[in-house]
């Protein structure tokens, strides 16, 4: 009610289109963080914490599984001032040439990887450097940045970010001579508040030691120590970069496509900047799009650009390569979960790779009973980075807690309740999360069935399990019942014949034990009673 | 073969060795007994009586089903042999209290209620060739005489002619060696369901005006009054007819009365009486008699599930009888024996049944 009359209130007309005009600039994307920070998971000082040290760590995984080096991480947070952190994560990986340091760090979406289609943790080029801004709003130090390629030299940088104009500031840049050491050390120092449970610094890095158990993982926090050791002596096999499948091209990138390519006709356009596609199939696109095939990609309209992808959208189209995926396979994710819960009973399974809108994408699941195991949990992995935030809101949780539990003999209220780890690692080129913090995957009906498949081929192996353990709690029941009624029996068979109470007990132990476990129930003597007879028979 | 004629001090040893040599070969113990159920029972029509097929079960030790039941089987062996060696007769009772008793190391009783105890001991006779009065066990008494007769009971002769108000109380045991008929004039015997009607009866002393004992089961009959009503005609060819209520209860107490139980099929030569003739009360007898509605009694489900039963029954397979049971379910009412004392408190003794006698208007 209170809008309604203060949109009746003459409205105050002061100022003129010009001073608007004026005021309307450009914004650099550090500028638009800086004022957003929720968006990249700085939403509070707890998460701050964890969001820095996910950045440096999954940084520091892709590095280092680039260049084919089994992990060693170390990760040190110590408490200098009250809620003031300073965060140091270090790595074994190739470390980073002098040259492009300042801008790795220095610049929001600089990076690597925003450009190609290729399976790794990194996607945008916003992560380290958004935690270095985050830093530096919060208590104004600079990132340090140590690193050596194993050259024997080694870089130190101290560095800020230019935020009105997206450009680093170095304050330091020194080099001295080091032994055979390679990789990176990032410090920062920031706002944050230390705790501990199920969305804690702690917890990221024992779920990433479950998905990564290659990697050996060192964390020297408030608390203690604590080492996540590696329980794998090799790397998952490495993704192959490919191009992008027509299916997920959308009309922007095609009109930049079709700007950028070196391609002089449509029909090579296609099959020389598109995954699988060949003469043939160029040519169709082109006769359903009714655009000549030998034109030049420049010529193409607006109008024509709408077409294509139009057309595209209703052809039967190769799927994606696959070898792009690097899954973890079936052996390196039950070693991760033996390793982090040491669970009574563990199974896994790789799916094969499906496509969503063009990019492919793989399942993995796996599923730990029992053991070390104290609570039901779902653990949630993109490109092996734990998803810790947003829960609710992800295809994975949708998908575990649609599976009809109870028809695998697991008890479950919507997930199970009891003592059952669900691992689920979704690998692929590009990860559709529902935001640029990365905390939940979204909803694409196909991933979704994945997933469900996936988890359901699981739990019927958990299911048979359970099924053997119930059977043989059933057999120990009975040989129980055998041994207890044993004694009464052996008396009344000695007031019978004469013949030793315990001589008949020795015998009855010798044929449950000889005996005992063969006879399964074909048990039941019919009805005893039976029908008839009404009020029964009376004495 | 027949009943009782084993040695049972024998047969129980018997049964014991038998288990202590499969325990010696190491073979899963397990003692042979009849199934007693209707899957194992039939009707032969030459004795018409309810006979015992030739079906056994087992009883094993190493199945978890049968376990309790088996050790409670021994245990009521050993029992019986202790009291016929100690030569004396106890109840089915005391049988159960004697076996009872918390099995040591558990919250378990060998036996938790009666109705355990006394199934294994039936399964014992039959499996044992054997009689109850034989094990020296005897069943609760039920049942009572009056009229003109006289019998000896261990050593006392009874007239049952001057027995009072309640009668001869007719004992478990009724065998020869202990109930003895010494003289009876008696034209017939009639057997009632409900004690109060027998009362009735008694007091206006019905049976010196019909010459006939009459006898009630007070509904389901014991052993002892079966086994009576058995030897009365055997031995002293008395006609035996039947008065229950005009229900499916009543109908299944006069088919067990006439050719035996399910239960206790393997007693049936016994027990049974085929000869024995149904007075009524028939749901045909309301219009007959001009009893008035409002004393019938509207049927529940039950009766009609049961009703349905029967009418699949051999033994019920006579036209009279599937006529009648196919009436009451027409007429949907049945009803008891004091229904007739709305015509009258002497109606009972003396139109209704000196009519049905007199005109033998019997169901088979």
């Amino acid at each position: 009610m209170a809008e309604v009359v203060a949109a009746k209130e003459p409205v105050n007309v002061t100022k003129t289109a010009q001073q608007m005009g004026e005021e309307q600039r450009e914004i650099s994307i550090s500028q638009f963080f800086e004022k957003n920070r929720h968006l990249l998971g700085y939403d509070n000082k707890a998460k701050a914490l964890l969001t820095i040290i996910r950045e440096g760590v999954d940084n520091a995984l892709d590095a280092c599984e680039e260049a084919r080096i089994l992990p060693d991480i170390s990760v040190k947070l110590e408490e200098v001032d009250k809620e003031k952190f300073k965060i140091v994560i270090k790595d074994n990986g190739p470390g980073i040439v002098k040259k492009q340091i300042p801008n790795i760090f220095g610049k929001l979406l600089y990076g690597s990887k925003f450009h190609r289609l290729k399976q790794q943790r990194g996607q945008q080029g916003i992560g380290v450097s958004g935690a270095a801004l985050y830093a530096q709003l919060t208590t104004g130090e600079p990132l340090e940045i140590v690193t050596s390629t194993g050259d024997g030299k080694l870089h130190r940088y101290k560095q800020k970010i230019d935020v009105k104009h997206n450009q680093p500031v170095i304050l330091e840049d020194s080099a001295e001579d080091t032994e055979k050491w390679h990789g990176v050390r990032l410090t920062f120092v920031a706002e944050g508040v230390y705790r501990e449970g199920k969305q804690s610094v702690l917890e990221y890095l024992k779920q990433v030691a479950v998905a990564n158990p290659y990697a050996n993982i060192a964390f020297d926090s408030p608390s203690g120590k604590t080492e996540f050791k590696r329980g794998a002596d090799h790397l998952p096999k490495e993704p192959k970069e490919i191009q992008p499948h027509l299916m997920g091209v959308e009309v922007g990138i095609m009109s930049r496509m079709l700007h950028d390519t070196k391609a002089r006709t449509m029909a090579t356009f296609f099959t020389a900047e598109f995954s699988r596609i060949g003469t043939l199939t160029a040519n169709e696109i082109c006769k359903k799009a009714s655009i000549d095939p030998k034109i030049s990609p420049r010529k193409i309209s607006d109008q024509q650009v709408v077409e294509i992808v139009k057309v595209v959208k209703e052809m039967k189209l190769i799927r994606p390569p696959t070898d792009c995926l690097s899954p973890l396979g079936e052996k390196l994710i039950e070693s991760g979960l033996k390793k982090e819960f040491s669970p009574e009973w563990v199974a896994s399974i790789s799916r094969p790779p499906e496509v969503y809108r063009g990019f492919p994408f793989q399942v993995e699941v796996g599923i730990a009973y029992g053991g070390g195991i104290t609570e039901p949990r779902l653990l949630r992995f993109a490109n092996r980075v734990p998803l810790l935030y947003q829960q609710g809101d992800c295809a994975i949780t949708k998908g575990a807690t649609e599976i009809d539990w109870k028809r695998y003999g697991i008890e479950s209220d919507k997930f199970p309740t009891g003592p059952v780890v669900v691992f689920l690692h979704l690998a692929s080129v590009w990860v559709p999360f529902t935001s640029e913090s990365k905390e939940a995957i979204a909803n694409y009906p196909v991933i979704i069935k994945e997933i469900k498949l996936g988890i359901q081929e699981c739990a019927r192996k958990l299911s048979l399990y359970l099924s053997g353990m119930r059977r043989a709690q059933r057999q120990a029941e009975r040989l129980a019942i055998f041994e207890r009624y044993a004694p009464e029996t052996a008396k009344a068979l000695e007031e019978l014949t004469g013949t030793s109470a315990k001589k008949i007990i020795d015998q009855i132990k010798k044929i449950v034990t000889e005996k005992g476990s063969e006879i399964e129930e074909e048990e039941n003597e019919g009805d005893e009673t039976g029908p008839g007879e009404p009020g029964g028979e009376p004495e | 073969m027949k009943r009782g004629q084993a040695n049972p001090v024998e047969s129980l040893n018997k049964l014991g060795k038998d288990i202590v040599k499969q325990l010696d070969e190491l073979k899963n113990p397990d003692v042979i007994l009849p199934v007693r159920t209707l899957s194992n029972i039939y009707f032969d029509d030459k004795s018409k009586i309810i006979q015992l097929g030739d079906k056994i079960s087992h009883r094993t030790y190493l199945n978890v089903a049968h376990t309790r039941k088996f050790m409670q089987t021994l245990l009521v062996a050993a029992e019986c042999k202790k009291i016929i060696e100690q030569n004396v007769t106890t109840s089915i009772r005391d049988l159960y209290y004697a076996v009872k008793h918390t099995i040591p190391g558990t919250q378990e009783n060998t036996v938790e209620e009666q109705s355990e105890s006394d199934p294994v001991l039936e399964d014992l006779e039959a499996a044992l060739n054997t009689l109850r009065e034989q094990l020296h066990l005897q069943a609760d008494r039920k049942g009572h005489v009056a009229g003109p007769i006289v019998v000896n009971d261990v050593g006392d002769d009874i007239d049952a002619t001057r027995m009072g108000s309640s009668g001869w109380a007719i004992p478990s045991n009724v065998e020869p060696e202990t109930v003895k008929f010494k003289s009876c004039s008696a034209d017939y015997v009639l057997v009632i369901e409900k004690d109060a009607v027998w009362q009735r009866l008694n007091e206006d002393k019905f049976w010196r005006k019909q010459n006939c004992l009459i006898l009630t089961s007070k509904g389901q009959p014991a052993r002892g009054a079966r086994r009576l009503i058995n030897r009365l005609h055997t031995e002293l060819k008395l006609p035996i007819y039947v008065l229950t209520d005009g229900d499916v209860w009543g109908y299944y107490i006069y088919s067990v009365i006439k050719q035996g139980s399910i239960n206790l099929s393997f007693l049936s030569d016994r027990l049974g009486m085929p000869e024995a003739k149904f007075i009524g009360l028939t749901t045909q007898d309301v219009k007959k008699f001009g009893i008035p509605g409002n004393v019938t009694i509207k049927l529940n489900q039950g009766d009609v599930k049961r009703a349905n039963e029967m009418l699949n029954y051999v033994w019920f397979k006579p036209k009279e009888w599937q006529q009648e049971i196919n009436h009451m379910l027409k007429v949907g009412y049945k009803l008891e024996l004091e229904a007739l004392s709305a015509k009258g408190i002497k109606f009972i003794s003396e139109s209704y049944l000196p009519q049905k006698i007199g005109e033998k208007d019997f169901l088979p």
